[in-house]
């Protein structure tokens, strides 16, 4: 075990993932020479060769595009999109075709690629570099969609990403990039994509979340705990589409009370979706309305503004205060 | 010298090989064997009637809207080079070399009569099914040729695309990468000239669509699109560039849309009767005709012979629809091929489709 950050977790499941299948490949813009803006792909070029960690031309919808056709002749492309601000060139490939052929040839052919991408704010950008759009493509029926909210987790998931037989969206929350260390095992480690995990026990309220947030979240439940004595449980989706509406579900019937809380906007954002699911299964469970701490419907400001766009501990604890006043 | 002229050594040719009136070039001549010359002849007819067939089927209401291929035929010749386990990479009026490459008719009737199930990729083919979105899968082709590079196979991957797709920005993109990293595809342009009511002109200022090859460093020919040998021989020309590791080409087909763009269009709106009739005169199909005729290859007999067969083939690929159809295939089957494993509220959607179904079965 040694102590990493979600960069060097994600290097270190790209890394061995390549060292096992010699179909596995890198391409991005900037992700060989220079081992990636971020530096995620260090060191992989040095190890694989040009060939396999490929710097492309500078061209999105080409990056996912010549990935669709690199999966279709049976490589595992995982593609980097430098930013997800800079992923809306390449949606039409995705939604168009990465979606939809594995039903157009009637399961004759299949996309196994991923696409990473940073996302998020709270790292004080340039315009186009702090949106948070997962919505986007969990709206699309035949991608998955995956957040990842800390160095283990980050790992397991682009492992089993790399695996999966279907197009995998894989969004990284580059505010938690160098963040914190956290152990990650040498050994082989996978997590199931479509499952969330508990990432706090609690039984007054049942905070779900995901990527950076979730850690707004977790230090917002420490200071309820001590401040107010309320425990709060706090559920990590992990995978946003399809999404794992069991375990939350079994939270909010034990707790009666919610609160969903992601950076990005409000409206028809992952956190609709999470309470229409409650309503659907659990409505006769809940004591309060479902709240909702989110970025505002607006366009995310400019980094001197950043903070006070993004959900931050004060106002997650103001929410969760104010479903159990309900 | 701060300024001076700096010497591109590029040129792009045109090449013709039997021309309008099936006059060939004997220079040019690719030699194919008769039984290929036959083969190319009668496939290019059960194109033509089928097309035909099917704009009637459609005219009755029996299938939906779809990209007629007349005129474009002798794109067989690009695909008459390939073998089965290279890719076809097609836009959505290539039916004619999906015929070729063993589409069932059947099954494309079925897709324009609007079930999925026609999507069906034929058994031993790297066929990918028709692609809508004009240009965008230029890409795919330059992908798959990658991978096919970097397993060290000999396999091409050939994509085909409209005048119109060398307007988007993914058809740059395909060029441009599969230049890049020099793999083994093959662009087959069919410049057809509309692009649904836009004429080539209005498409780009440039003079040739081939010449967008040069800004990739890439190979480029203009070709004779109605005459099948040229197809051919520039295909195999650029098939064999790409097996041998010599990187990609890209071919301009100058061919014609002599029938709508799709069954939902009226190009007497945007083009004149003259300018169709001009093309007639230069038919891919008419002047293979008489150059076979020219080489005692064919006969009255035989061209009536051939169209018979083909129409009766058609006849029973009809038939075999219909039988599908008769069968009504099963609504549920929309839920399969999303992903490998459908998720859990996804199978919970098909359950409340069977339950509706049971209800209207059982119900009133």
């Amino acid at each position: 075990m040694a102590k990493m950050t979600m960069v060097q977790a994600i290097n270190l499941a790209l890394m061995q993932e390549m060292e096992k299948d010699d179909g596995v490949m890198v391409l991005g813009e900037d992700v060989g020479k220079d081992g990636g803006v971020f530096r995620v792909t260090d060191n992989l070029m040095d190890k694989f060769g040009p060939e396999r960690v490929m710097d492309t031309p500078l061209a999105e919808s080409g990056i996912a595009g010549f990935s669709i056709g690199m999966a279709l002749h049976g490589l595992k492309p995982v593609c980097e999109m430098q930013f997800s601000g800079f992923s809306y060139f390449a949606m039409h490939q995705l939604e168009a075709h990465a979606a939809r052929l594995r039903g157009r040839s009637l399961g004759r052919f299949h996309v196994p690629m991923v696409l990473r991408a940073p996302y998020g704010g709270g790292v004080r950008a340039l315009e186009h570099h702090s949106e948070s759009r997962e919505a986007y493509f969990a709206h699309t029926p035949g991608l998955k969609m995956v957040i990842p909210s800390t160095p283990r987790n980050a790992r397991a998931l682009l492992v089993s990403a790399i695996r999966d037989p279907d197009p995998v969206i894989f969004f990284e929350p580059k505010a938690l990039y160098r963040a914190f260390r956290e152990e990650v095992p040498e050994d082989e480690e996978t997590l199931p994509i479509g499952k969330s995990r508990i990432a706090r026990e609690g039984k007054d309220v049942t905070v779900i979340s995901y990527g950076a947030t979730l850690h707004s979240v977790m230090e917002a439940a420490e200071k309820l705990e001590e401040e107010d004595g309320v425990q709060v449980e706090v559920i990590d989706l992990l995978t946003i589409s399809p999404l794992d509406d069991e375990l939350f579900s079994e939270s909010a019937r034990r707790t009666g009370r919610v609160v969903v809380a992601h950076e990005a906007p409000r409206s028809f954002g992952a956190g609709a979706e999470v309470i229409a699911r409650l309503v659907e299964k659990s409505f006769l469970y809940l004591e309060a309305p479902v709240r909702r701490v989110t970025g505002f419907d607006i366009v995310i400001p400019l980094y001197q503004r950043e903070m006070d766009y993004l959900p931050g501990v004060n106002r997650v604890m103001q929410g969760v205060r104010e479903t159990l006043d309900f | 010298m701060p300024r001076k002229d700096i010497n591109l050594p590029y040129k792009i040719q045109y090449l013709s090989i039997l021309d309008e009136n099936g006059k060939l070039d004997k220079k040019l001549d690719p030699n194919l064997s008769e039984d290929l010359l036959m083969k190319l002849y009668r496939a290019m007819v059960l194109s033509r009637k089928f097309d035909e067939r099917m704009l009637t089927l459609q005219r009755q209401g029996k299938i939906g809207t779809f990209a007629p291929i007349k005129g474009q035929e002798a794109q067989i010749g690009a695909v008459a080079v390939l073998e089965p386990d290279d890719w076809l990479v097609p836009s959505f009026r290539e039916m004619a070399a999906e015929l070729w490459r063993g589409k069932k008719m059947e099954n494309i009737l079925s897709l324009y009569a609007g079930y999925n199930e026609g999507g069906e990729i034929p058994e031993g083919f790297n066929n990918l099914p028709v692609s809508i979105p004009v240009g965008s899968q230029t890409l795919h082709a330059a992908g798959i040729a990658y991978a096919i590079r970097y397993r060290k196979q000999k396999q091409v991957a050939m994509t085909f695309f409209g005048d119109g797709a060398t307007s988007e920005g993914d058809f740059h993109e395909a060029m441009n990468f599969a230049a890049v990293f020099q793999v083994p595809a093959i662009f087959i342009c069919q410049n057809n000239h509309w692009a649904i009511s836009v004429p080539r002109s209005h498409q780009t200022r440039s003079k040739t669509l081939a010449q967008k090859a040069l800004a990739y460093e890439m190979p480029g020919i203009q070709v004779d699109g109605n005459d099948v040998l040229a197809v051919y021989a520039a295909a195999k020309e650029a098939v064999d560039r790409g097996r041998s590791g010599e990187g990609p080409t890209f071919i301009e087909c100058v061919t014609y849309r002599m029938s709508v763009h799709t069954t939902a269009d009226d190009p007497k709106k945007y083009r004149s009767e003259e300018e169709v009739e001009g093309w007639v005169k230069k038919d891919p199909i008419t002047r293979f005709e008489k150059y076979l005729r020219d080489k005692n290859l064919m006969d009255d007999d035989q061209v009536k012979a051939t169209e018979e067969e083909v129409s009766g083939e058609i006849k029973e690929a009809v038939g075999r629809w219909e039988d599908f159809i008769k069968k009504t295939p099963d609504p549920l089957s929309m839920f399969e091929h999303l992903l490998e494993e459908l998720p859990p509220h996804v199978e919970q959607q098909r359950e409340e489709l069977k339950a509706e179904q049971a209800q209207r079965k059982g119900g009133k």
